[in-house]
C-alpha cells in the first residue's frame, strides 16, 4: 500500500506525520518527494547505499551546421531558444528536454547532452528504506526526481510505502499523489491551514483518492480546519495538540515515536485509521 | 519603488505573518501574493473584499480528434511526459501533458491540435490608496513560474509612480515560483526557523537567492522553540555576511490574529513586538539603498 501524507501549506507537519508513520509500521519505505526541500533524512539519517546523479536531455547546437533558420526557436513553446548574433543560445533553466527542436532542425545540427538537476539517495535506517530526492539549488523542477523515486520499484515491492509530499497543490504535488491509495491531509488550526486543506481537498477529490485529516498543533480555542472538516465531512483521523516538548524534540530531528510511548500509541492508531479507511 | 521579497525555503516559518505585518505597519501602496500554489495573503485584511479577476491561460494543451487519429503510436513514441495514453485511438493525459507539441509535430495525420488552457486566476485588489496583486492556481497544474511573473507584473503595472517599498510574499522551497520571485527584488527577507530541517532549508533558501543580484537578510521566527538551533543560525549569518535583523518569540496571539483576519501586529504581545522593531530596521536598509 502507498500512503501518501500532503498538506497545501508549508510547515504544518507533512515530514513529522510520514517520518512517525514509517518508524511505526516498520519495514516501510519512507519516499521523500519535497526534493527542493528534503527533509526526512535529517530524523532517520540513513546509512546509504545507493547515490545517484539524475539528469535530463539538453539541447546542444552544432553551429558550423546550423544555418540560422530558427525553425527551433520559432517551435520552442518555453522559450528556451534564441538566436542571437549568429549562433543559437539554449537557456537550460527553462528548457523542458521535450526534444522538439532536434526533430525540427532540417539541418541536423542539434544533439543533445545530460545535465545533472539532482540527486537521489536511497538508505536504510534500521530497516526502514530511506529513499530521498535533492534538487539542485538553482534549478526549476524537481518533477524527474520525484518520477524518478516513485518507479525505481526494486526497493518498493511488497512493503508499506509512505510519500512526504511537497507543499502546495501543482503538477508536483499530483505526481506524488498519483499512485497513492490513501492520501493523509495534515492541517494546522488556523484560518490559513484551513484554506490550504480546502486546496488539497479539491485535489485528492479531483483524483478520487480514499482521504482522511490529521489536525495538527492543536491548542484551546476555535479551529478552522476542524470546521472545514466538519462542514465538507472530512474523516478527522487523529488531532495532535501542541507540545512544546514535541516541538523542541522534532527540531531536534528525533522520531518521537521512538522518544515517548505516548506518540508511539497514537501513531499506531493513527496507522490502523489509514489501513482501516483504505479498505472501505 | 523598491521591492522586498519575504524567503523562507521551510514552509510554515511564518512568511506570510510577517508579510501581513509589514503591509499594515508601512501602509504600502504595493503588496502581493507570489505563493500561487497555497496563497494566503489576502486573508488578512481582504476578507471581505471586492476585487478583479482575470483568467490565467498556460500553455496550451494537446487534444487528439479522434476522428482522424491513425494510432500509429509516433506521439506516443516522442512524448517524453508520459503524457499520451495508448489505446485503439490514442489520448492525452492532460495532466500530464506540459504542452511542448511535440506530438502535433510528429504526427503525419494531423490529429493534433494545441488547446487553450486555462490554469489559475490572476486577482487585483485595488483603491486610491494601494494595489495588491495575487493569483490561485488551479489544483494540480504546472506553470507556477509564469503566473508568479505575471503577479508581479500586474501589481508593478498598477502601482501609483511614488509608491517607494513593494512587499512581496513568496512561496516556500526553492523552484520555479521562488525563482520567478527574486526577478529583480531589491532586497530577500529570509524567516527562518530554528530546527534541524529549518536549518537545512534556509541553508538551500541562501544559495538559491545568491545567484541573483539581491540583497539578503535573515530574521528567526519562533525562535525560543530551540535555542541551541537560534545561536546556529545567527553564528552562520555573520560567518556569511548576512545581516540579521532580529528573532521573533513564539506567541499564540500570531493564530488568533490570523484567524481573525487581522495582523499580529494589530495584537500587543512579544511577536508583535519583535516584527515592529525588524519593520523598522528593514525599511531604514532598504530606503537607504540606492
Amino acid at each position: 500500500m502507498k500512503i501518501a501524507v500532503l498538506s497545501g501549506k508549508g510547515g504544518t507537519g507533512k515530514t513529522f506525520v510520514a517520518v512517525n508513520l514509517a518508524y511505526v509500521n516498520n519495514d516501510s519505505v519512507y519516499i521523500d518527494c519535497d526534493v527542493e526541500e528534503p527533509n526526512g533524512h535529517l530524523f532517520f539519517n540513513p546509512e546509504i547505499i545507493q547515490n545517484n546523479d539524475i539528469s535530463v536531455k539538453i539541447p546542444v547546437c552544432d553551429n558550423d551546421l546550423c544555418n540560422g533558420c530558427k525553425k527551433c526557436v520559432l517551435f520552442c513553446e518555453f522559450n528556451a531558444l534564441a538566436y542571437i548574433g549568429d549562433r543559437l543560445m539554449v537557456f537550460d533553466k527553462i528548457c523542458h528536454s521535450c526534444g522538439g527542436c532536434q526533430i525540427v532542425c532540417p539541418q541536423k545540427a542539434i544533439s543533445e547532452k545530460d545535465k545533472t538537476i539532482g540527486h537521489y539517495e536511497y538508505g536504510y535506517s534500521n530497516n526502514i528504506m530511506i529513499k530521498t530526492g535533492v534538487l539542485n539549488t538553482g534549478e526549476t523542477t524537481g518533477i524527474p526526481i520525484i518520477k524518478k523515486l516513485l518507479k525505481d520499484d526494486n526497493y518498493n515491492t511488497g512493503r508499506d510505502i509512505f510519500i512526504d509530499c511537497p507543499p502546495g497543490s501543482s503538477c508536483s504535488v499530483i505526481e506524488s499523489i498519483k499512485d497513492a491509495d490513501y492520501c493523509i491531509l495534515v492541517a494546522e488550526p488556523s484560518v490559513f491551514g484551513a484554506h490550504n486543506l480546502h486546496m488539497v481537498y479539491d485535489l485528492v477529490k479531483l483524483y478520487n483518492k480514499p482521504h482522511g485529516a490529521v489536525l495538527n498543533k492543536c491548542m484551546e480555542g476555535e479551529n478552522p480546519s476542524a470546521d472545514y472538516c466538519k462542514k465538507s465531512s472530512i474523516t478527522i483521523l487523529e488531532s495532535i495538540n501542541f507540545d512544546k516538548q514535541l516541538g523542541l524534540l522534532n527540531s531536534e530531528g528525533k522520531i518521537i515515536s521512538q522518544e515517548s510511548e505516548k506518540y508511539r500509541v497514537l501513531f499506531m492508531s493513527l496507522l490502523e485509521k489509514v489501513k482501516s479507511g483504505m479498505k472501505k | 519603488m523598491k521591492q522586498l521579497l519575504i524567503l523562507s525555503g521551510k514552509g510554515g516559518t511564518g512568511k506570510t505573518t510577517v508579510a501581513s505585518a509589514f503591509v499594515s505597519l508601512s501602509k504600502t501602496q504595493a503588496y502581493a501574493d507570489c505563493d500561487v500554489d497555497a496563497p494566503n495573503l489576502h486573508l488578512i485584511n481582504h476578507n471581505n473584499e471586492s476585487y478583479s479577476s482575470k483568467e490565467f491561460y498556460g500553455l496550451k494543451k494537446a487534444y487528439i480528434n479522434p476522428d482522424i487519429c491513425i494510432a500509429c503510436g509516433l506521439c506516443y513514441e516522442h512524448c517524453r511526459f508520459d503524457a499520451i495514453i495508448e489505446g485503439e485511438i490514442f489520448c492525452v493525459d492532460t495532466n500530464s501533458c506540459e504542452g511542448c507539441a511535440v506530438c502535433k509535430l510528429v504526427c503525419p495525420v494531423n490529429a493534433i491540435t494545441m488547446k487553450p488552457n486555462i490554469v489559475g486566476a490572476l486577482m487585483l485588489y485595488k483603491n486610491e490608496e494601494r494595489v495588491f496583486s495575487t493569483a490561485k492556481l488551479n489544483p494540480g497544474n504546472g506553470n507556477s513560474g509564469l503566473l508568479v511573473s505575471e503577479v508581479k507584473k500586474q501589481m508593478k503595472n498598477n502601482a501609483k509612480e511614488d509608491t517607494r517599498v513593494a512587499i512581496i510574499d513568496g512561496s516556500p522551497g526553492i523552484g520555479c515560483p521562488v525563482i520567478a520571485s527574486l526577478s529583480a527584488v531589491d532586497m530577500v527577507l529570509i524567516v527562518a526557523e530554528p530546527s534541524l530541517s529549518g536549518f537545512s532549508d534556509m541553508e538551500r533558501i541562501i544559495k538559491t537567492a545568491r545567484t541573483f543580484e539581491t540583497q539578503i537578510i535573515l530574521c528567526i521566527n519562533k525562535y525560543d522553540i530551540n535555542t541551541r538551533i537560534t545561536e546556529q543560525i545567527e553564528k552562520m549569518c555573520e560567518e556569511e555576511q548576512i545581516e540579521f535583523v532580529g528573532k521573533i518569540p513564539y506567541d499564540t496571539s500570531a493564530i488568533v490574529a490570523i484567524n481573525n483576519n487581522r495582523p499580529v501586529t494589530d495584537y500587543e504581545g512579544k511577536a508583535s513586538d519583535a516584527i515592529k522593531q525588524i519593520y523598522i530596521k528593514i525599511t531604514e536598509r532598504l530606503l537607504d539603498k540606492v
